[in-house]
């Protein structure tokens, strides 16, 4: 692993056993998980090929028992790292070995449900797609639907401000709560939001939304829920180039249409995926897009109308239009085993998640397939075509000596083409530990400096998953001290612009 | 009051580095339509954002639109007009609602206000729609967030904090929105007659319908007009204004297009309450508690003047004659109460925005601190210490 890990403090190793009974007294003996074989099971999220092992893990069930910890590891200056359901793609939660890893599984139930206000309260290890199943019989769901839903939890979707592909028509996490219940380092519990939208003040619920868990621990979430759509259709679109199929997207975007989902794959996802579990792709084409169009019947009807006749002038040779849910569905299949599927050929592989404006796609997956090339690797692509989200799977053998490295140096250089385009290094798997260290690709010292004073202003000593994000970490007295330039700027002669 | 007006991001970057440096405060501006709002600034310079002006980047496929703050949104709305398209979040015209001249307005003023209209309930606030901002902080700092794509989870979103900071934090320079295209028709379906309570009861149970009302109003002044707003293809429009008037009963009235626009710039800019009272509230309220939010209120003896319900009960305006009224209002409120309109010395005795516990506070003085540690921009104006 070519990670760097902030060295663990000596101070802390030394002091385990006593935090070890200091937490024992806060909860019960099987919630504080201390020998090695049981927190194997937390050494490492998603993003599997970064593992270590944990201090201890705490499991608390109470908001009560939160703050406790929280307060203890101040007054013990322990780190502690929050997790939701360990499903983060960029080591989010990965472990510290000198810090607490606080595990809030136990939170999962649904608090309350209030259709009149069209909100809920949910604990934040609530499972995503739990909420939008208890509400489903009154025909209601909760919008963002990131690809891991069955398993990944509420907080975690806060802490990372998740996404999921309806997320061009009906927005990301963010767009999606409306009140958050967090307790800080030292155990302080905040309020934020409510069932009312736009509280005036600092939109602190904004910030703490995809702050990666580096500000405070979630105990409680507000969601929106929504009226679920009456129906949905699905398009299933296939181009003999890849210009082809992102002239499509542009095109459906600019005649004004906002579809529920739109997705692209590539030559190699799409014949990735018809290998592993056959659902009717056309193999010979070189880009396929799914179009989902929801809302009122008439309007879906008149917009796969609008979505096939664009997709014939740019030369589509395949426009199937769904007609029942089943077909929908069969539509959705392959993509939902894309990432799977080329897992299956890898056999490992690395998922990236640039953002880049579309009009660039074209010419994006061009230098992605020069890099492919010269780094030695094969790269299958899947992404969300209408936000412009590339979801890149760099495919490795993470037995062969020296692979990794190859992955994560063509990763980094494809980040880095999609921020030299205009566009970000991650649009919604979070930076964690797997982009920290290009984040300077994207921001000035100054730019990130700032953040990182955000930070102080909630937890001055670092206590709260440092490591992640921030390539290198600064102090908070450092940083707050100002720099008067030159000493002695003049007072300004006025006006003077 | 002296005036500053940098033109660029170099000239602002020395502009507040020089304020830094001589510990002289600013008041941050665009058109100024918004100064009777919030708390007095403790201020002797103004700091004006009108010369940052100018859209640099607009492309349509794209829904995307850079500009200079100080840009005005009447030359924004202008240009999107000509391509179909439009700021989502309908900001309100603060000009109005203060009592000055409609129109005016830059997109720094709609984003440090966390503008947003009707459209709120379905489209969010300014705050959804920030993609990314250049800005320089009270330190004298150049910083920029966020981006120019839809989808953008890199590094902390700074972008929410900025928007409704009412320029404590940062002056922003550029800023860079989503924009989305018009729909393709609109028209509002009017139920008359209905009091509060049952204004509220029709638009909770037609919030819980798959018919994708994007607005929801209730003017109880106009003899209780009680307004749904359907926007997109005509086919569409026409069969859930079917699904309402059926659900709803067939007695009520269609305002076609312009009619429709008309009725929701009214509701957006709270027209309806336009010189009554000596004061207008704006609360925000869980959306099925409107209706009794009012009633405990005058119940209390609040001197109303006037109400207006919008997003379906969540957002009530009170036009209230003289008098100190926030405690009163507040007292018990699940929600947040904020005083939009108030003669000058009502403002400087009352909370204009609602009191927060103190840990809360505690912690936005902490992330004003990390931006503006000397308290140089727009200091007092959302109340003490920030």
């Amino acid at each position: 692993m070519s990670l760097t890990m902030p060295a663990p403090e000596a101070a802390i190793l030394e002091n385990r056993d006593r935090l070890i009974r200091r937490l024992r007294a806060i909860l019960p003996e099987e919630s504080v998980i201390a020998e090695e074989a049981g927190m194997r099971a937390y050494e490492c999220d998603a993003l599997t090929m970064y593992r270590q092992l944990p201090l201890v893990v705490a499991l608390p069930e109470t908001v009560p028992q939160v703050q406790e910890i929280m307060a203890l590891a101040a007054e013990m200056n322990v780190k502690v790292v929050p997790r939701g359901a360990g499903t983060s793609l960029s080591g989010g939660s990965m472990p510290l070995g000198d810090g607490i890893l606080l595990a809030m599984g136990k939170f999962n139930r649904i608090l309350e449900i209030d259709y009149e206000n069209r909100a809920a309260r949910v604990q934040p290890g609530v499972a995503n797609l739990a909420i939008s199943d208890a509400v489903a019989g009154r025909g209601f769901y909760y919008a963002p639907d990131p690809s891991s839903q069955i398993a990944c939890s509420i907080g975690g979707n806060v802490g990372e401000n998740s996404g999921g592909v309806h997320c061009l028509k009906y927005g990301l996490t963010t767009n999606n709560i409306l009140g958050l219940e967090i307790v800080l380092m030292g155990g302080e519990i905040v309020h934020l939001g409510g069932k009312h939208l736009d509280s005036e003040g600092y939109d602190l619920m904004g910030l703490m939304t995809g702050s990666e868990g580096l500000l405070g621990v979630i105990t409680e979430v507000t969601v929106r829920l929504l009226p679920k759509p009456e129906t949905a259709r699905g398009l299933l679109l296939a181009f003999p180039t890849v210009e082809a199929g992102a002239g499509c997207v542009a095109d459906i975007i600019a005649a004004g249409i906002i579809p529920g989902g739109l997705e692209m794959m590539d030559g190699p996802a799409i014949r990735a995926t018809e290998d592993f579990q056959p659902c009717g792709y056309p193999t010979d084409a070189a880009s396929l897009l799914i179009c989902e169009l929801d809302g009122e019947a008439s309007e879906v009807d008149h917009l796969v109308e609008r979505v096939s006749a664009i997709a014939r002038t740019v030369g589509a040779t395949v426009i199937r239009a769904s007609e029942s849910e089943e077909e929908r569905l069969g539509f959705w299949a392959g993509r939902k085993n894309s990432f799977p599927a080329v897992g299956a050929i890898g056999p490992d592989y690395l998922c990236m998640d640039g953002t880049i404006p579309r009009g660039r796609l074209a010419e994006v997956l061009a230098g992605m397939s020069e890099l492919a090339d010269r780094h030695g690797l094969r790269v299958a692509n899947v992404f969300h075509a209408g936000d412009g989200n590339l979801h890149p799977l760099i495919l490795y053998d993470a037995n062969r000596p020296g692979d990794i490295e190859k992955a994560e140096a063509f990763g980094a250089d494809i980040l880095k083409l999609c921020v030299a385009v205009g566009g970000v290094l991650t649009g919604e798997h979070g930076v964690g530990v797997e982009k920290r260290d290009l984040m300077g690709e994207m921001f000035t010292e100054a730019d990130l400096d700032q953040q990182q004073r955000v930070k102080c202003a909630f937890d001055p000593e670092h206590r709260l998953n440092p490591g992640k994000v921030f390539p290198t970490l600064r102090r908070c007295a450092e940083l707050g001290r100002m720099h008067v330039r030159g000493g002695a700027l003049p007072f300004p002669d006025l006006p003077r612009f | 009051m002296e005036e500053l007006a940098p033109r660029d991001e170099a000239d602002l970057e020395e502009a507040i580095a020089g304020a830094v440096a001589g510990g002289a405060a600013l008041a941050v501006e665009g058109e100024g339509s918004k100064r009777g709002f919030g708390h007095a600034v403790e201020a002797r310079r103004r700091l004006s954002t009108a010369a940052l002006r100018g859209v640099s980047l607009y492309e349509p496929a794209e829904l995307v639109l850079t500009a200079g703050a100080g840009t005005p949104l009447r030359e924004i709305q202008g240009l999107l007009d000509q391509q179909g398209q439009q700021l989502a979040f309908e900001p309100a015209d603060y000009g109005l609602i203060l009592g000055g001249p409609a129109g005016r307005g830059t997109l720094g003023g709609a984003v440090a206000v966390n503008a947003s209209g009707p459209r709120r309930i379905r489209a969010g606030a300014a705050r959804d729609h920030l993609l990314g901002f250049r800005a320089v902080s009270g330190r004298g700092e150049p910083f920029k967030s966020g981006g120019r794509v839809m989808k953008n989870v890199t590094g902390y979103d700074l972008c929410k904090l900025m928007a409704g900071s009412h320029g404590t934090l940062g002056v922003m320079s550029e800023i860079t929105v989503k924009v989305l295209p018009k729909p393709e028709t609109e028209e509002t379906v009017v139920f008359a007659g209905l009091d509060d309570a049952a204004a509220i009861a029709l638009m909770t149970a037609a919030s819980g319908l798959p018919a994708e009302v994007s607005g929801f109003a209730h003017l109880a002044e106009e003899g209780g007009r009680t307004g749904l707003r359907l926007e997109g293809p005509a086919v569409s429009v026409a069969s859930r204004r079917e699904v309402l008037l059926s659900r709803f009963g067939g007695e009520a009235e269609v305002l076609a297009e312009a009619a429709s626009r008309a009725f929701w710039e009214a509701v957006r800019d709270v027209r309806p309450l336009a010189g009554r009272g000596e004061q207008l509230w704006r609360l925000s309220v869980a959306p099925a508690d409107g209706a009794a939010t009012v009633a405990r209120l005058a119940e209390h003896g609040l001197p109303l003047a006037g109400r207006l319900y919008d997003w379906a009960g969540g957002l009530v305006w009170l036009a209230l004659e003289a008098g100190r009224h926030g405690a009163a209002i507040r007292e018990g409120l699940a929600g947040h109460a904020t005083c939009v309109r108030a003669p000058d010395a009502v403002r400087a005795a009352e909370a204009v925005f609602h009191p927060q516990p103190p840990s809360l506070a505690a912690l936005s003085r902490r992330v004003k601190e990390s931006f503006d540690p000397k308290r140089i921009l727009n200091p007092g104006r959302m109340g003490e210490g920030l």
